[in-house]
């Protein structure tokens, strides 16, 4: 029997809590999030940077867990879906896209909530065509796409809204 | 009393469809299961409108083998028919019985009760619920829909749209998958597929995945291998080193990818008569012919197949994401030679589903690594690459067309003939198990060949292939082809897609051999009012007959799904550039009395726009021995930028009887698609897909034709 490499700590920030779990020293990120921390929410669908199903943000930026080593993110902040309602409150991206109705079976959605939260945050007016840009990255097969470009430009005009009321 | 429906009739008892559960919650078990379409929503709205109680006091249960009634395979689109339609019966009945009993117990009638949301009042003050009196109401009892269900006029939720009972959690990050399933003790499973669909495992040292750290078990079993290991990773290195150290014996035993119509129509085949309407006649002044193909599709699901699996004291205990919970376990218990009583399967959500794909299969292989490590679960999950080249794909067709045409350019005659493999070889239906590595093991069993499902049920290749016109004679052939070199079973509308591509392409043609309007022509041809009304409502939305843009053209195609399903039509925009965009799609659907509109709308344009991606891009890739096992980058779907606009009309018709809407609108959204080119280039492209190639080879044809 060969012997296991000894499993490494990785420490990072995730969903604005401080965790460290222990993997192996070639584990993808998306094995650290599912597994050992417990948030099954980002989703594995090709493990070769082809669907976005496992895209998370890394310090705001969207990112392919499924090839990214965990080791990379140590010290970094990553968010996930489970991470996008703080204190149980839906953010304005997943209100909308329940407003919309914008899924079928939801297997992608996370990945494509993930990237759009990103857009949302960098860009609060984009076009029709910008949003659709964005998402090409990601695939659905349920053929939800207009129903999730639709709750992404209905969170920005909201998001837009609020701001406008609270300045 | 009325006769019982199917469903009802073969699970009677009133308890196995719900309970009343104290705290207010009625518990509905349905042997349909959610997909992703939205089922269980529907089906939640059917049993509140009967029960007259708030949505959110139903809790629709997942079908487990044992607890929940047998209701065969979630597709078809036949839930809401099915699953609906014994739900309404059986709640109308247990209203009426938990009205009976507190009737008994105030000793006054039941029509002098009031009901509110499963309390139930007394003119005099008194009152019990649901909640308190509804399981022995019904405890024992037969359903014998002896009580009608609501008349339309009295519905107050079935009709009307909700949000979908799942997706909240969804968005949130709540729900669970069957991926996510993570049993105590629960070890990974992998399996190393061969490397072509024929190759039989010539030899194999299993020594260096037995020698990895975390390894519990290798597995062969024929050519059947796997590993059983501490985690994922650990397996799927584990396999790795399989793959290297396996040597196969493969054929080259598939047709040649480019030819496949030359391979269909060549091979043995059984051949029955769908349609057979041919005597007399005048003689045809002239007559049209034209031949059209699909390739193989495959389900191409974002999530791959996985299932977990446990054995304990001879019994298998197995989650799954399959259709059909009682199907899977009737084959299981023929691979294991065990009673079917000894199984239990559950259902638990996976990814969209859109037809037979390898979900069944991946059971298999979890049960068969799981009996390496007796009493601990195993999940085997799929690689993106088996998920594409190892699910059932659907099966590739030929379709010729002919219409004898008399001075006027009317139809006298019409002949039609399908050449395919059957379109569906589901677990669960035969003797022999039909999951994929039942064949690979050392005593195996026979492969399955696909069958049709009988014409007058829907059938599978022969599926739409009557047109729903009023020609004078019709005569429509099937070939079923009976070598299955690549193995296929059901996907989303089965025959319907090619079909309706074909005969609503044909009948354009026809329509422009006599410079008649396309849809002018079909409003002529059409009698049935409510197929009359999808079509003109699609083309009215689309600007039918306003000015086109250069570069642009219209198409227009529509079916009556299965013939006797939801009546589907669909207006189409293309624009050609250097490649082909389809810019709009306007559709009207008429799924006879919509229980969840927004549902229906839901699942028509995830339909359309999956159909629009099988229309212009997806060809499953294969050389004589072998299928392309490389991911998504062999099998691209349409992504975010090149999804068309969609918009969906849903005619609601609270008389009729309720029907699917998942599968109506395939073949119309590729007929229009096709229609919409040959109005853009002048060119008619008969062969799926349609892809920019196939374009510019067609019109470079025509070029020299013209020459
Ligand atoms: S799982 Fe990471 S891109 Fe598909
Ligand atoms: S909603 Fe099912 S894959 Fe996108």
């Amino acid at each position: 029997m060969t012997h296991e490499p000894p499993m490494e700590t990785v420490s990072l920030r995730v969903n604005g809590r401080d965790r460290e779990a222990r993997v192996a020293p070639d584990a993808t990120l998306i094995e650290l999030l599912r597994g050992p921390l417990e948030l099954p929410a980002t989703r594995f669908g090709c493990g070769t940077e082809r669907c976005g199903a496992c895209v998370v943000l890394m310090d705001g930026s969207p990112i392919y867990s499924c090839t990214l080593p965990a080791a990379a993110a140590a010290g970094r902040a990553v968010t996930t879906l489970e991470g996008l309602s703080e204190g149980g409150n839906a953010s304005p991206l997943q209100r909308a896209l329940i407003a919309e109705q914008a899924a079928q079976c939801g297997y992608c959605l996370s990945g494509i909530a993930m990237r759009a939260t990103a857009l949302l945050a960098r860009h609060r007016d984009p076009s029709e065509d910008e949003v659709r840009a964005a998402l090409d990255p990601h695939l659905c097969r349920c053929g939800s796409h207009n129903r999730m470009v639709r709750a992404v430009l209905r969170a920005a005009r909201e998001m837009r809204e609020s701001e406008g009321t609270s300045a | 009393m009325s006769a019982l429906p199917t469903s009802l009739a073969k699970n009677p008892r009133l308890g196995q469809w719900l309970r009343f559960r104290a705290e207010g919650v009625v518990e509905v078990r349905s042997g349909k299961v959610e997909l992703g379409q939205g089922i269980l929503t529907t089906l939640a709205q059917i049993a509140a409108e009967e029960l007259d109680v708030a949505l959110e006091r139903i809790a629709m249960v997942p079908a487990a083998t044992g607890s929940s009634p047998d209701e065969g395979v979630t597709s078809g689109s036949l839930s809401t028919q099915d699953s609906g339609t014994a739900l309404r019966f059986a709640c109308a009945e247990a209203r009426a019985l938990c009205l009976e009993a507190a009737a008994r117990r105030f000793g006054v009638s039941a029509a002098s009760l009031r009901l509110a949301d499963g309390d139930i009042h007394a003119a005099d003050g008194r009152r019990t619920s649901y909640w308190e009196i509804g399981d022995a109401a019904i405890e024992g009892r037969d359903a014998t829909a002896s009580i009608a269900p609501k008349a339309a006029d009295a519905r107050r939720i079935a009709g009307r749209s909700v949000p979908r009972t799942d997706l909240a959690d969804k968005v949130l990050g709540h729900a669970r998958f069957i991926h996510d399933l993570a049993l105590p003790g629960m070890l990974h499973g992998r399996v190393l597929r061969p490397p072509s669909p024929g190759a039989t495992l010539a030899s194999l040292d299993e020594s260096a995945a037995q020698s990895l750290a975390g390894v519990a078990a290798v597995v062969r079993d024929g050519s059947f291998v796997g590993v059983v290991a501490r985690s994922e990773a650990i397996a799927s290195a584990a396999i790795e080193r399989l793959r290297a150290a396996a040597r196969w014996n493969e054929l080259a035993a598939l047709p040649d990818a480019s030819r496949l119509d030359e391979w269909l129509r060549s091979a043995p085949r059984e051949t029955t008569v769908v349609a057979d309407r041919t005597a007399g006649g005048p003689r045809p002044a002239r007559t049209l012919k034209a031949s059209f193909t699909r390739p193989y599709l495959a389900h191409a699901s974002v999530a791959p197949s996985c299932a977990i699996a446990r054995w304990e004291d001879g019994a298998l205990h197995v989650h799954t994401h399959a259709q059909g919970i009682y199907n899977l376990r009737a084959d299981l218990a023929i691979v294991f030679a065990m009673p079917a009583e000894r199984i239990v399967v559950e259902h638990v959500q996976g990814a969209g589903c859109y037809g037979h794909n390898g979900a069944d299969d991946v059971a298999l292989d979890a049960a068969l690594l799981a009996r390496a490590v007796d009493g601990q679960p195993v999940r085997v999950q799929w690689t993106r690459a088996d998920e594409l080249a190892w699910s059932p794909f659907g099966p590739a067709m030929a379709i010729d067309l002919e219409a004898d045409l008399d001075d006027a350019g009317e139809v006298l005659a019409w002949r039609g003939a399908t050449w395919s493999n059957g379109h569906t070889m589901r677990p669960g239906r035969a003797k022999i198990p039909t999951l994929l590595a039942a064949s690979q093991l050392a005593t195996p069993f026979e492969r399955s060949l696909c069958v049709d499902p009988p014409f007058a049920s829907g059938g599978g290749s022969q599926r739409n292939s009557v047109p729903a016109y009023d020609f004078p004679r019709v005569r429509v052939e099937c070939h079923r082809v009976l070598e299955m070199p690549l193995r296929a079973s059901a996907l989303r509308s089965l025959g319907a897609f090619a079909n309706v591509f074909a005969i609503e392409g044909f009948v354009d043609e026809i329509a422009h051999a006599r410079g008649e309007d396309p849809l002018a022509w079909r409003l002529r041809r059409v009698s049935d009012s409510r197929a009359r009304a999808v079509i003109e409502s699609a083309a009215r939305r689309a600007g039918w007959g306003s000015a086109k843009r250069e570069g642009f053209g219209r198409g227009i195609g529509w079916a009556r799904y299965k013939g006797a399903g939801a009546y589907c039509a669909v207006a189409a925009e293309v624009e050609l550039t250097h490649e082909v965009r389809v810019r709009r799609l306007c559709i009207a659907i008429d799924v006879g009395f919509a229980v969840n509109p927004d549902g229906v709308a839901n699942q028509v344009e995830g339909g359309a726009i999956q159909a629009t991606s099988w229309t212009l891009k997806e060809a499953v890739r294969f050389d004589r021995t072998r299928v392309a096992a490389d991911g998504w980058e062999g099998y691209p779907i349409l992504t975010f930028s090149e999804v068309p606009r969609v918009e969906v009309e849903v005619l609601q018709r609270v008389d009729e009887p309720s029907v699917g809407a998942g599968e109506a609108a395939q073949g119309p959204t590729a007929a229009a698609i096709g229609n919409a080119v040959r109005d853009a280039i002048g060119v008619r492209i008969r062969d799926l897909p349609i892809t920019a190639g196939r374009i510019a080879a067609a019109a470079l044809a025509e070029e020299t034709e013209t020459a």
